[in-house]
Protein backbone atom coordinates (compact mmCIF):
# COMPACT_ATOMS: atom_id res chain seq x y z
CA UNK A 1 0.00 0.00 0.00
CA UNK A 2 2.57 2.35 0.53
CA UNK A 3 4.05 3.00 -2.08
CA UNK A 4 1.13 4.23 -3.80
CA UNK A 5 -0.25 6.80 -1.17
CA UNK A 6 -3.10 9.04 -2.17
CA UNK A 7 -2.04 12.81 -1.65
CA UNK A 8 -3.16 14.28 1.41
CA UNK A 9 -4.75 17.77 0.70
CA UNK A 10 -5.44 20.64 3.06
CA UNK A 11 -9.34 21.88 3.03
CA UNK A 12 -10.18 25.44 3.38
CA UNK A 13 -14.05 26.39 3.62
CA UNK A 14 -15.58 29.81 3.54
CA UNK A 15 -18.77 29.65 5.49
CA UNK A 16 -20.07 32.63 4.02
CA UNK A 17 -19.96 35.46 1.34
CA UNK A 18 -17.73 38.35 3.07
CA UNK A 19 -15.75 35.72 5.42
CA UNK A 20 -12.49 34.44 4.61
CA UNK A 21 -11.26 30.58 3.82
CA UNK A 22 -10.58 28.76 7.05
CA UNK A 23 -9.17 25.54 7.43
CA UNK A 24 -11.16 23.05 8.61
CA UNK A 25 -8.93 19.69 8.23
CA UNK A 26 -7.71 17.25 5.56
CA UNK A 27 -8.62 14.42 2.89
CA UNK A 28 -6.76 12.32 0.44
CA UNK A 29 -7.89 12.46 -3.16
CA UNK A 30 -5.72 11.27 -5.92
CA UNK A 31 -6.60 14.85 -8.19
CA UNK A 32 -7.95 18.10 -7.70
CA UNK A 33 -11.34 17.28 -8.65
CA UNK A 34 -11.74 14.53 -6.90
CA UNK A 35 -10.27 16.63 -3.72
CA UNK A 36 -13.15 19.39 -4.12
CA UNK A 37 -16.00 17.01 -4.15
CA UNK A 38 -14.55 14.54 -1.53
CA UNK A 39 -13.66 17.88 1.06
CA UNK A 40 -17.70 18.70 0.52
CA UNK A 41 -19.06 14.99 1.28
CA UNK A 42 -16.87 15.23 4.26
CA UNK A 43 -16.97 18.78 5.47
CA UNK A 44 -20.23 20.07 4.45
CA UNK A 45 -22.87 18.10 5.05
CA UNK A 46 -24.60 20.83 7.09
CA UNK A 47 -24.53 23.71 4.79
CA UNK A 48 -21.52 24.87 6.52
CA UNK A 49 -19.97 26.42 2.94
CA UNK A 50 -20.12 28.76 0.02
CA UNK A 51 -16.66 27.52 -1.10
CA UNK A 52 -14.55 25.26 -0.78
CA UNK A 53 -10.21 25.37 -1.81
CA UNK A 54 -8.20 22.69 -1.62
CA UNK A 55 -4.38 22.60 -1.77
CA UNK A 56 -1.83 20.08 -1.50
CA UNK A 57 -0.43 19.27 2.24
CA UNK A 58 2.87 18.98 0.36
CA UNK A 59 3.05 22.36 -1.11
CA UNK A 60 2.21 24.29 2.09
CA UNK A 61 5.11 26.13 3.48
CA UNK A 62 5.16 26.89 7.47
CA UNK A 63 6.99 28.47 9.65
CA UNK A 64 8.95 26.43 12.34
CA UNK A 65 7.67 26.87 15.97
CA UNK A 66 11.21 27.05 17.29
CA UNK A 67 11.89 30.06 15.43
CA UNK A 68 8.67 31.92 16.46
CA UNK A 69 11.08 34.56 19.21
CA UNK A 70 13.33 35.48 16.26
CA UNK A 71 10.39 35.68 13.61
CA UNK A 72 8.23 37.64 15.69
CA UNK A 73 10.53 39.03 17.89
CA UNK A 74 10.58 42.77 15.71
CA UNK A 75 6.92 43.14 15.86
CA UNK A 76 7.30 43.60 19.62
CA UNK A 77 9.30 46.68 20.39
CA UNK A 78 7.20 48.39 17.52
CA UNK A 79 4.88 49.70 20.15
CA UNK A 80 4.35 52.89 17.84
CA UNK A 81 1.92 50.83 15.62
CA UNK A 82 -0.65 50.66 17.94
CA UNK A 83 -3.04 53.43 18.71
CA UNK A 84 -3.20 54.14 22.20
CA UNK A 85 0.98 54.78 22.05
CA UNK A 86 -0.23 58.07 20.97
CA UNK A 87 -1.45 60.45 23.85
CA UNK A 88 -4.96 62.94 22.77
CA UNK A 89 -6.38 65.34 25.02
CA UNK A 90 -9.55 64.19 26.13
CA UNK A 91 -10.99 67.14 25.08
CA UNK A 92 -11.11 66.22 21.41
CA UNK A 93 -13.05 63.58 21.80
CA UNK A 94 -13.35 60.15 20.02
CA UNK A 95 -10.50 59.53 17.75
CA UNK B 1 -19.34 7.95 17.64
CA UNK B 2 -17.02 6.97 20.09
CA UNK B 3 -13.17 6.13 21.60
CA UNK B 4 -13.19 3.59 24.11
CA UNK B 5 -11.29 4.35 27.52
CA UNK B 6 -7.75 4.15 26.02
CA UNK B 7 -6.74 0.42 25.56
CA UNK B 8 -2.86 -0.12 25.26
CA UNK B 9 -1.28 2.72 24.65
CA UNK B 10 2.32 3.20 25.74
CA UNK B 11 2.61 6.88 27.48
CA UNK B 12 6.16 6.35 28.47
CA UNK B 13 8.49 9.18 27.88
CA UNK B 14 12.49 9.87 28.10
CA UNK B 15 12.57 13.73 27.72
CA UNK B 16 14.68 15.43 30.60
CA UNK B 17 12.84 16.70 33.59
CA UNK B 18 13.37 20.08 32.22
CA UNK B 19 11.47 19.58 29.11
CA UNK B 20 8.59 17.54 30.38
CA UNK B 21 8.00 20.78 33.22
CA UNK B 22 8.66 22.77 30.62
CA UNK B 23 5.70 21.20 28.03
CA UNK B 24 3.74 20.91 31.43
CA UNK B 25 3.63 24.43 31.78
CA UNK B 26 2.02 25.27 28.68
CA UNK B 27 -0.62 22.58 29.51
CA UNK B 28 -1.20 23.71 32.91
CA UNK B 29 -1.84 26.79 31.51
CA UNK B 30 -4.22 25.49 28.83
CA UNK B 31 -2.42 26.68 25.78
CA UNK B 32 -3.04 23.86 23.15
CA UNK B 33 -0.48 22.03 21.72
CA UNK B 34 -0.24 22.31 17.17
CA UNK B 35 1.16 19.45 15.30
CA UNK B 36 4.55 21.72 14.82
CA UNK B 37 5.11 21.79 18.40
CA UNK B 38 7.40 20.30 20.48
CA UNK B 39 5.63 17.41 22.59
CA UNK B 40 7.31 14.15 24.26
CA UNK B 41 7.33 11.11 22.95
CA UNK B 42 4.41 9.85 25.20
CA UNK B 43 2.10 12.34 24.89
CA UNK B 44 2.58 11.97 20.87
CA UNK B 45 2.17 8.45 21.16
CA UNK B 46 -1.10 8.30 23.52
CA UNK B 47 -2.34 10.50 21.03
CA UNK B 48 -1.67 8.64 17.75
CA UNK B 49 -3.18 6.03 19.85
CA UNK B 50 -6.16 7.35 20.75
CA UNK B 51 -7.07 8.99 17.94
CA UNK B 52 -6.92 6.30 15.74
CA UNK B 53 -8.75 4.02 17.71
CA UNK B 54 -11.62 6.34 18.15
CA UNK B 55 -11.03 6.84 14.01
CA UNK B 56 -11.09 2.83 13.90
CA UNK B 57 -14.53 3.06 15.95
CA UNK B 58 -16.33 5.54 13.55
CA UNK B 59 -15.40 3.82 11.15
CA UNK B 60 -16.72 -0.16 12.51
CA UNK B 61 -19.34 1.55 13.75
CA UNK B 62 -20.89 2.28 10.36
CA UNK B 63 -21.24 -1.80 9.91
CA UNK B 64 -23.48 -2.51 13.11
CA UNK B 65 -26.28 -0.35 11.56
CA UNK B 66 -25.57 -0.45 7.98
CA UNK B 67 -26.65 -3.48 8.46
CA UNK B 68 -30.27 -2.30 8.69
CA UNK B 69 -30.40 0.30 6.02
CA UNK B 70 -32.05 -1.80 3.77
CA UNK B 71 -34.75 -3.00 5.86
CA UNK B 72 -35.55 0.62 7.80
CA UNK B 73 -39.53 -0.28 8.87
CA UNK B 74 -40.04 3.55 6.52
CA UNK B 75 -38.64 5.99 3.53
CA UNK B 76 -37.66 8.73 6.49
CA UNK B 77 -36.42 6.35 8.69
CA UNK B 78 -33.74 5.03 5.96
CA UNK B 79 -32.94 8.57 4.54
CA UNK B 80 -31.88 9.27 8.59
CA UNK B 81 -30.49 6.33 8.87
CA UNK B 82 -27.93 6.60 6.04
CA UNK B 83 -27.78 10.32 6.73
CA UNK B 84 -26.76 8.91 10.57
CA UNK B 85 -23.96 6.49 8.88
CA UNK B 86 -22.55 8.72 6.70
CA UNK B 87 -21.94 10.90 9.44
CA UNK B 88 -19.52 8.39 11.14
CA UNK B 89 -17.96 7.97 7.98
CA UNK B 90 -17.15 11.77 8.24
CA UNK B 91 -15.78 11.52 11.95
CA UNK B 92 -13.75 8.78 11.26
CA UNK B 93 -12.14 10.40 8.25
CA UNK B 94 -12.30 13.88 10.35
CA UNK B 95 -10.01 12.00 13.09
CA UNK B 96 -7.94 10.21 10.48
CA UNK B 97 -7.45 13.45 9.63
CA UNK B 98 -6.06 14.70 13.25
CA UNK B 99 -3.96 12.03 13.25
CA UNK B 100 -2.01 12.08 10.60
CA UNK B 101 -1.03 15.75 11.92
CA UNK B 102 1.30 13.70 14.20
CA UNK B 103 3.37 11.64 11.73
CA UNK B 104 1.26 8.96 11.47
CA UNK B 105 0.02 7.78 7.80
CA UNK B 106 -3.21 7.18 6.78
CA UNK B 107 -1.85 4.04 5.15
CA UNK B 108 -0.37 2.97 8.36
CA UNK B 109 -3.73 3.14 10.34
CA UNK B 110 -5.09 1.23 7.36
CA UNK B 111 -2.88 -1.41 7.93
CA UNK B 112 -3.72 -2.00 11.69
CA UNK B 113 -6.98 -1.86 10.89
CA UNK B 114 -6.87 -4.39 8.95
CA UNK B 115 -4.54 -6.63 10.04
CA UNK B 116 -6.59 -6.92 13.00
CA UNK B 117 -4.54 -4.91 15.41
CA UNK B 118 -5.84 -1.68 16.36
CA UNK B 119 -8.22 -1.82 18.84
CA UNK B 120 -11.86 0.10 18.40
CA UNK B 121 -14.06 0.40 20.82
CA UNK B 122 -15.75 -2.66 21.94
CA UNK B 123 -19.38 -1.77 21.63
CA UNK B 124 -19.41 -2.31 17.86
CA UNK B 125 -18.29 -5.99 18.21
CA UNK B 126 -22.14 -6.46 19.37
CA UNK B 127 -24.46 -7.78 16.51
CA UNK B 128 -27.78 -5.62 15.37
CA UNK B 129 -30.26 -8.07 15.45
CA UNK B 130 -33.28 -5.99 15.63
CA UNK B 131 -34.94 -2.90 14.44
CA UNK B 132 -34.70 -1.58 17.74
CA UNK B 133 -31.29 -2.51 17.61
CA UNK B 134 -30.71 0.84 15.61
CA UNK B 135 -32.82 2.73 18.27
CA UNK B 136 -30.84 1.99 21.31
CA UNK B 137 -27.72 2.47 19.37
CA UNK B 138 -28.46 6.08 19.00
CA UNK B 139 -29.92 6.44 22.15
CA UNK B 140 -27.44 4.86 23.99
CA UNK B 141 -24.50 4.23 22.17
CA UNK B 142 -24.38 7.48 20.87
CA UNK B 143 -25.47 9.26 24.17
CA UNK B 144 -22.61 7.60 25.56
CA UNK B 145 -20.23 8.80 23.22
CA UNK B 146 -21.73 12.47 23.60
CA UNK B 147 -20.76 12.17 27.66
CA UNK B 148 -16.97 11.64 26.38
CA UNK B 149 -16.54 13.44 23.28
CA UNK B 150 -17.43 16.76 24.69
CA UNK B 151 -15.07 16.86 27.14
CA UNK B 152 -12.29 15.57 24.70
CA UNK B 153 -13.74 19.43 23.15
CA UNK B 154 -11.04 20.59 25.71
CA UNK B 155 -8.43 18.43 24.81
CA UNK B 156 -4.81 19.80 24.85
CA UNK B 157 -4.21 18.95 21.32
CA UNK B 158 -5.83 21.17 18.88
CA UNK B 159 -6.58 19.15 15.66
CA UNK B 160 -8.03 16.75 18.17
CA UNK B 161 -10.30 19.54 19.54
CA UNK B 162 -11.16 20.75 16.40
CA UNK B 163 -12.42 17.08 14.92
CA UNK B 164 -14.15 16.50 18.54
CA UNK B 165 -16.05 20.32 18.13
CA UNK B 166 -17.49 19.33 14.88
CA UNK B 167 -18.50 15.95 15.82
CA UNK B 168 -20.19 16.66 18.94
CA UNK B 169 -22.43 19.29 16.82
CA UNK B 170 -23.51 16.37 14.97
CA UNK B 171 -23.68 13.89 17.18
CA UNK B 172 -26.77 15.45 18.98
CA UNK B 173 -28.97 14.66 16.28
CA UNK B 174 -27.77 10.89 16.17
CA UNK B 175 -28.61 10.45 19.90
CA UNK B 176 -31.94 12.04 19.23
CA UNK B 177 -33.17 9.95 16.15
CA UNK B 178 -31.96 6.89 18.17
CA UNK B 179 -34.41 8.13 21.27
CA UNK B 180 -37.31 8.89 18.85
CA UNK B 181 -37.30 5.38 17.00
CA UNK B 182 -37.24 3.53 20.60
CA UNK B 183 -40.27 5.78 21.52
CA UNK B 184 -42.38 5.09 18.41
CA UNK B 185 -41.54 1.41 19.57
CA UNK B 186 -42.29 1.97 22.98
CA UNK B 187 -45.57 3.53 22.38
CA UNK B 188 -46.89 1.05 19.96
CA UNK B 189 -48.08 -2.11 20.06
CA UNK B 190 -46.88 -4.64 22.95
CA UNK B 191 -44.42 -6.54 20.35
CA UNK B 192 -43.15 -3.04 19.74
CA UNK B 193 -42.33 -2.45 23.30
CA UNK B 194 -41.37 -5.90 23.87
CA UNK B 195 -38.84 -5.33 21.54
CA UNK B 196 -37.83 -2.13 22.53
CA UNK B 197 -36.98 -3.70 26.31
CA UNK B 198 -35.27 -6.92 24.58
CA UNK B 199 -33.19 -4.14 22.70
CA UNK B 200 -32.35 -2.85 25.81
CA UNK B 201 -31.77 -5.43 27.67
CA UNK B 202 -28.83 -6.63 25.23
CA UNK B 203 -27.17 -3.35 25.39
CA UNK B 204 -27.25 -1.88 28.23
CA UNK B 205 -24.17 -3.67 30.05
CA UNK B 206 -21.98 -3.56 26.91
CA UNK B 207 -22.87 0.49 27.02
CA UNK B 208 -21.57 0.87 30.31
CA UNK B 209 -18.47 -1.04 29.23
CA UNK B 210 -17.47 1.46 26.69
CA UNK B 211 -16.25 4.15 29.32
CA UNK B 212 -13.67 1.95 30.09
CA UNK B 213 -12.26 -0.45 32.74
CA UNK B 214 -12.79 1.27 36.71
CA UNK B 215 -10.53 4.51 37.50
CA UNK B 216 -8.67 1.93 39.70
CA UNK B 217 -7.44 -0.82 36.99
CA UNK B 218 -7.15 1.75 34.48
CA UNK B 219 -3.51 2.22 33.38
CA UNK B 220 -3.42 5.27 31.35
CA UNK B 221 -5.37 7.71 33.25
CA UNK B 222 -3.16 9.54 35.44
CA UNK B 223 -0.68 10.47 32.62
CA UNK B 224 -3.83 11.00 30.51
CA UNK B 225 -5.44 13.40 32.86
CA UNK B 226 -1.99 15.48 33.71
CA UNK B 227 -1.81 16.27 30.23
CA UNK B 228 -5.46 17.39 29.82
CA UNK B 229 -5.55 14.45 27.00
CA UNK B 230 -8.60 13.56 29.14
CA UNK B 231 -10.50 15.91 31.30
CA UNK B 232 -12.82 13.47 33.21
CA UNK B 233 -11.89 9.54 34.85
CA UNK B 234 -14.12 6.59 33.01
CA UNK B 235 -16.07 6.11 36.13
CA UNK B 236 -17.01 9.50 36.64
CA UNK B 237 -18.26 9.80 32.88
CA UNK B 238 -20.19 6.36 33.39
CA UNK B 239 -21.80 7.75 36.48
CA UNK B 240 -23.22 10.96 34.39
CA UNK B 241 -24.12 8.66 31.62
CA UNK B 242 -26.15 6.82 34.30
CA UNK B 243 -27.31 9.24 35.88
CA UNK B 244 -28.58 10.94 32.77
CA UNK B 245 -30.10 8.22 31.66
CA UNK B 246 -32.49 6.37 33.96
CA UNK B 247 -35.02 9.52 33.52
CA UNK B 248 -35.08 8.97 29.77
CA UNK B 249 -35.40 5.16 30.45
CA UNK B 250 -38.65 6.15 32.86
CA UNK B 251 -40.26 8.37 30.44
CA UNK B 252 -40.18 5.61 28.03
CA UNK B 253 -41.95 3.18 30.63
CA UNK B 254 -38.56 0.93 29.76
CA UNK B 255 -36.90 -0.95 32.25
CA UNK B 256 -33.30 -1.05 32.48
CA UNK B 257 -31.87 -4.38 33.47
CA UNK B 258 -30.20 -3.83 36.57
CA UNK B 259 -31.75 -4.55 39.91
CA UNK B 260 -29.12 -3.16 42.00
CA UNK B 261 -30.44 0.28 40.15
CA UNK B 262 -31.22 2.49 43.00
CA UNK B 263 -31.14 6.53 43.87
CA UNK B 264 -28.74 7.48 46.39
CA UNK B 265 -28.90 10.86 47.60
CA UNK B 266 -25.61 10.88 48.87
CA UNK B 267 -24.09 10.28 45.62
CA UNK B 268 -22.05 13.17 43.54
CA UNK B 269 -21.29 15.04 46.90
CA UNK B 270 -24.50 15.49 47.93
CA UNK B 271 -26.66 16.27 45.13
CA UNK B 272 -27.69 12.29 44.87
CA UNK B 273 -27.20 9.90 41.92
CA UNK B 274 -27.68 6.48 41.34
CA UNK B 275 -26.05 3.54 42.56
CA UNK B 276 -25.78 0.51 39.78
CA UNK B 277 -24.67 -2.88 39.86
CA UNK B 278 -21.56 -4.97 39.03
CA UNK B 279 -20.12 -4.69 35.38
CA UNK B 280 -19.21 -8.35 33.98
CA UNK B 281 -15.44 -7.11 33.16
CA UNK B 282 -14.66 -11.02 31.98
CA UNK B 283 -16.71 -10.26 29.70
CA UNK B 284 -15.21 -6.62 28.45
CA UNK B 285 -11.82 -7.85 28.47
CA UNK B 286 -12.70 -10.88 25.90
CA UNK B 287 -14.61 -8.51 23.64
CA UNK B 288 -11.28 -6.52 23.68
CA UNK B 289 -9.43 -9.54 22.93
CA UNK B 290 -11.14 -10.43 19.88
CA UNK B 291 -13.72 -13.03 21.45
CA UNK B 292 -16.98 -10.89 21.20
CA UNK B 293 -19.42 -11.80 18.21
CA UNK B 294 -18.87 -9.99 15.88
CA UNK B 295 -15.28 -9.01 16.18
CA UNK B 296 -14.00 -11.36 13.25
CA UNK B 297 -16.97 -10.03 10.59
CA UNK B 298 -16.08 -5.98 11.81
CA UNK B 299 -12.74 -6.77 10.27
CA UNK B 300 -13.80 -8.97 7.43
CA UNK B 301 -16.27 -6.62 6.12
CA UNK B 302 -13.14 -3.84 6.25
CA UNK B 303 -10.70 -6.03 4.07
CA UNK B 304 -13.11 -6.93 1.84
CA UNK B 305 -14.47 -3.23 1.55
CA UNK B 306 -10.61 -2.47 0.93
CA UNK B 307 -9.66 -5.10 -1.29
CA UNK B 308 -13.05 -3.67 -3.51
CA UNK B 309 -11.97 -0.83 -3.27
CA UNK B 310 -8.29 -1.11 -4.66
CA UNK B 311 -9.09 -1.02 -8.53
CA UNK B 312 -10.48 2.26 -7.75
CA UNK B 313 -7.64 3.83 -6.16
CA UNK B 314 -5.74 2.70 -8.76
CA UNK B 315 -7.51 4.05 -11.74
CA UNK B 316 -8.30 7.31 -9.52
CA UNK B 317 -4.37 7.66 -9.64
CA UNK B 318 -3.08 6.76 -12.70
CA UNK B 319 -6.57 8.81 -14.53
CA UNK B 320 -4.43 11.46 -12.07
CA UNK B 321 -1.18 11.11 -13.29
CA UNK B 322 -2.78 11.22 -17.27
CA UNK B 323 -4.45 14.14 -16.31
CA UNK B 324 -1.43 16.06 -15.35
CA UNK B 325 0.55 14.49 -17.85
CA UNK B 326 -1.98 15.84 -20.73
CA UNK B 327 -1.71 18.93 -19.01
CA UNK B 328 2.00 19.37 -18.78
CA UNK B 329 1.93 18.55 -22.68
CA UNK B 330 -0.81 20.81 -23.79
CA UNK B 331 1.28 23.92 -21.61
CA UNK B 332 4.34 22.53 -23.17
CA UNK B 333 2.61 23.12 -27.33
CA UNK B 334 1.16 26.68 -25.90
CA UNK B 335 4.62 27.83 -25.59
Amino acid sequence: MAENETPLWEVFIRPRNGLSHKHCGSIHAADEVMAVQAARDVYTRRGEGQSIWVVRSADIIASDPKDKDELFEPTAEKIYRHPSFYKIPDEVGHM
Amino acid sequence: MYSQGLIGADGSTDESQEVLAAFQQRIDAEEKIEPNDFMPQGYRRTLIRQIGQHAHSEIVGMLPEGNWITRAPTLKRKAALLAKVQDEGGHGLYLYSAAETLGVSREEMTEELLAGKAKYSSIFNYPTLTWADIGTIGWLVDGAAIMNQIPLCRCSFGPYARAMIRVCKEESFHQRQGYEIVMTLAQGTPEQKAMAQESLDRWWWPVLMMFGPHDADSQHGDQSMAWKIKRFSNDELRQKFVDATVPQAEYLGLTLPDPDLKWNPEKNGGQGGHDFGAIDWDEFWAVVKGRGAMNRQRVEARRKAWEEGAWVREAALVHAQKRAERNRLMTQAAE
